[in-house]
């Protein structure tokens, strides 16, 4: 510990490089670690469906839909407890940009299938006996302002675009877990068929399952049955179903990995320059400590020891700053990132690579400073 | 007087690591911010080729993208026979009405994807230009045959030519690849219209694209149209409806490759201020005879502004010269706008080269300026003793 001055010293000598160096290597690690955060928010939104769940779509595509006729039959195959379905109502509040996933759902059926969504009791009830009720995640209720009992309108992009369909919110959910997301809407199967002019139809079915190790099973035996009807079908767990929607993002882990090693080598360069530019302002120091008997191992690792400490205090603010920042915010990724945040392995991750970089870093110039020859730079000095 | 520029240069030479690390270190930023813009770029010029700014695409009211339109048969021949129709050299309408769903396919390399299936006629290739077959034939009428767009030919399983896709229980056998300058046909699959109707959505189409007669009598047409009664549709210039669903994906990687660039430059910026520094404490001696000699201040805080400029220069060109391998290099991803897969190429252009060197030059002013101000403003007479 005795050499915890020295390096003290020698940190403090250019305070103001050290400052911009530790900043830099914070600016690097906020960056890192926000772009994997995005990644693991990517992850964890494949595992948001549950493994005792399953849907049933069409096998063409998720957009055609699947007849209501479909409901009797899948009910009564075996391994299947409950079924519901819900369809896709593409309605827009007042602009374009204010996105925000609606479904219509078969309600009495679809709500109690869905424990992740935790509705009091009473507004449950209101919900269930109003047609025209709308039932809304607490996020989506912040973001636009709204209050239990406000009438809404909304256009919906499929459904007889040419009117407004009028809404009341009689219900607010709050997910148990962050990921199923807080910005969704949910209406009355029902009233979207009777107000379509009979035009709406299930977009899937979603079925409970009594035991999730039945899932391959029951999937074959409901592809089998409508494989030669007029809409086949592919059925398939809940979670496969979700993370089919994340992989139609393409390889968005690989851009962001990519993006992040540039950042890596951007800030290495930049700590190293400076650690090479405070060794080389030293060299004559370096000469005076090898006279005086400091062993080449001992130098080495007091470049290193300063080194590290800029990258680790640069790694500490980066990674916390990102941390708080995301949290005070509550940074969503404006609804396309519902759970984002910096998990405490990401935060890990960003330390050791600070931690990394300050041991590249020194390497160079702590390379040099051991084999610095002595006589021939005091020579020099004097 | 100025200082000459060669004394800069040559002091850049002196300490060959330290500039090449510092300007390595710019490279990478602006590596970053051309190769997220490419992106962005690549993604809105296929589908902005994608329209044309002579058609018209006619959608049922309210419909804001194909995927939510639906056009009776009558409805599309209506507006076919109408006389702002431009017409082909054998007298027929310059129209094409097209059914259009989303099938689900998996892609080769990973995860599934909504392709876009479209139905056509003929006339599709009259009125589109820019479309031609570039491997394969034509689809022969009242087959189950299909053209595929020559973005997706190798993204998909049994995309060559003479393999078989099984779309909605039938299969289609692949006769030929066609190509659209980039645009965002070139990830679809095209087949008869008469094929496609009973195989997916039933008797209505989903669009009618027609070539105008008078390209400039565009917001007449979109009246007449819009105030026939027979008539459930809402026309776009086919330019803008295309452009349009690009809107919200190209701000998304904007606004991504400013947060990103943005604070990597910061980072840059300050190790572009240690170089600095370090270059003129370095130096101190050799400012102070420059000023004893007679330099002015003024001289000494532009030389070394200028040698700072100079490596962010050195920087801005690595940049550069890293991200043109990426040009051309095809990337998928769904547009949400659509809800369709969108194959698509980084596009380095060269005003996006531009862009990128002046960015460097931009970190090398802000990491240079306040060094060469602590030049300039050095004590002669401190220094000078000194030596």
């Amino acid at each position: 510990m005795k050499y915890v001055k020295l390096v003290w010293a020698n940190l403090t000598r250019s305070k103001r490089r050290t400052i911009l160096t530790t900043l830099s290597v914070a600016a690097a690690l906020f960056l890192f670690v926000s772009l994997r955060s995005v990644i693991t928010t990517l992850e964890d939104a494949k595992q948001v469906g549950s493994e005792s769940r399953m849907v049933t779509r069409n096998s063409i595509s998720i957009v055609f839909p699947l007849p209501e006729a479909y409901y009797t039959w899948l009910s009564a195959v075996p391994g299947v407890t409950s079924v519901s379905w819900a369809c896709w109502f593409g309605g827009i509040y007042q602009d374009p940009k204010n996105f925000f996933p609606q479904f219509a759902i078969k309600a009495d059926s679809y709500l109690p299938m869905y424990p992740e969504m935790v509705i009091p009791e009473d507004q449950r009830g209101q919900f269930m006996a109003e047609r025209t009720a709308a039932l809304v995640g607490k996020g989506l209720m912040e973001r636009f302002g709204w209050r239990l009992g406000q009438n809404i309108q909304l256009r919906s992009s499929i459904y007889v675009p040419e009117q407004t369909w009028p809404f009341t919110i009689r219900a607010v959910y709050t997910p148990t877990d962050p990921s199923f997301g807080d910005e969704l809407m949910f209406i009355h199967y029902e009233y979207l068929y009777e107000n379509s002019g009979r035009w709406a139809t299930p977009g899937w079915y979603v079925l409970q399952l009594d035991d999730p190790a039945r899932a391959a099973s029951v999937a074959t035996v409901i592809d089998e049955h409508y494989k030669n009807s007029g809409a086949s079908t592919r059925t398939e767990t809940e979670r496969a179903f979700q993370t089919s929607f994340i992989t139609m993002y393409g390889n968005v882990g690989f851009l962001l990995n990519a993006i992040g090693m540039a950042v890596f080598f951007a800030i290495l360069l930049v700590a190293a320059n400076t650690m090479m530019m405070a060794a080389r302002e030293r060299t004559s120091e370096v000469a005076v400590l090898k006279t005086l008997g400091f062993s080449d191992r001992l130098l080495v690792g007091l470049v290193l020891a300063e080194a590290a400490v800029i990258t680790v205090t640069g790694g500490l603010i980066g990674v916390f700053g990102a941390k708080l920042i995301f949290e005070g915010t509550e940074f969503q990724g404006a609804g396309f990132l519902p759970g984002f945040e910096v998990k405490w392995g990401t935060a890990v991750i960003g330390l050791l690579i600070a931690v990394l970089l300050g041991v590249v870093s020194g390497l160079v110039p702590a390379w040099q400073a051991a084999r610095l020859p002595v006589a021939h730079t005091l020579r020099r000095v004097a | 007087m100025k200082i000459p520029l060669i004394y800069n240069l040559r002091s850049l030479r002196q300490r060959p690591i330290s500039t090449l690390t510092t300007a390595l270190g710019m490279g990478l930023v602006v590596l970053v911010f051309i190769a997220m813009s490419a992106l962005s770029r690549g993604f809105r010029a296929a589908l902005t080729e994608t329209g044309s700014g002579d058609n018209v695409i006619v959608l049922r009211t309210g419909a804001d993208s194909e995927l939510t339109s639906g056009l009776g048969r009558q409805t599309a021949s209506t507006i076919t026979s109408m006389p702002f129709v431009a017409r082909g050299a054998d007298g027929r309408p310059l129209a094409s009405p097209e059914v259009y769903v989303l099938v689900s396919l998996q892609r080769l390399s990973s995860g599934e994807a909504l392709v876009v299936a479209r139905g056509i006629n003929p006339e599709a290739f009259q009125v589109r230009k820019n479309v031609s077959i570039i491997a394969g034939r034509m689809i022969r009428p009242g087959t189950s045959e299909i053209l595929i767009g020559k973005s997706i030919v190798d993204r998909f399983a049994n995309t060559g030519i003479g393999q078989t896709i099984s779309l909605a229980n039938r299969d289609w056998t692949v006769v030929g690849h066609f190509a659209a300058d980039g645009s965002s046909f070139e990830s679809e699959i095209w087949g008869e219209n008469e094929q496609f109707m009973p195989a997916f959505r039933g008797e209505v189409f989903q669009s009618l694209t027609f070539r105008l007669k008078d390209p400039a009598a565009f917001e007449s047409v979109r009246q007449t149209l819009a105030d026939d009664p027979r008539l459930p549709v809402d026309a776009h210039r086919e330019y803008d409806f295309y452009a349009n669903q690009s809107f919200q994906l190209t701000q998304i990687i904007n606004i991504a490759a400013i947060f990103v660039a943005g604070i990597m430059a910061v980072g840059a910026i300050f190790g572009a201020i240690n170089t600095m520094y370090a270059a003129v404490g370095a130096r101190a001696p050799e400012i102070a005879v420059l000023l004893t000699l007679g330099f002015r201040p003024a001289s000494v805080l532009f030389s070394f502004l200028f040698e700072a400029l100079v490596i962010a220069f050195l920087g801005g060109l690595i940049g550069g010269l890293f991200s043109l391998p990426l040009n051309g290099i095809m990337t998928s991803t769904t547009n949400w706008q659509s809800m369709s897969e969108v194959a698509f190429a980084f596009r380095v252009t060269p005003d996006l080269l531009l862009r990128g060197v002046v960015f460097a030059l931009v970190m090398g002013f802000i990491g240079g300026f306040f060094p060469a101000r602590r030049a300039a403003r050095q004590p002669v007479v401190e220094v000078a003793r000194q030596i």
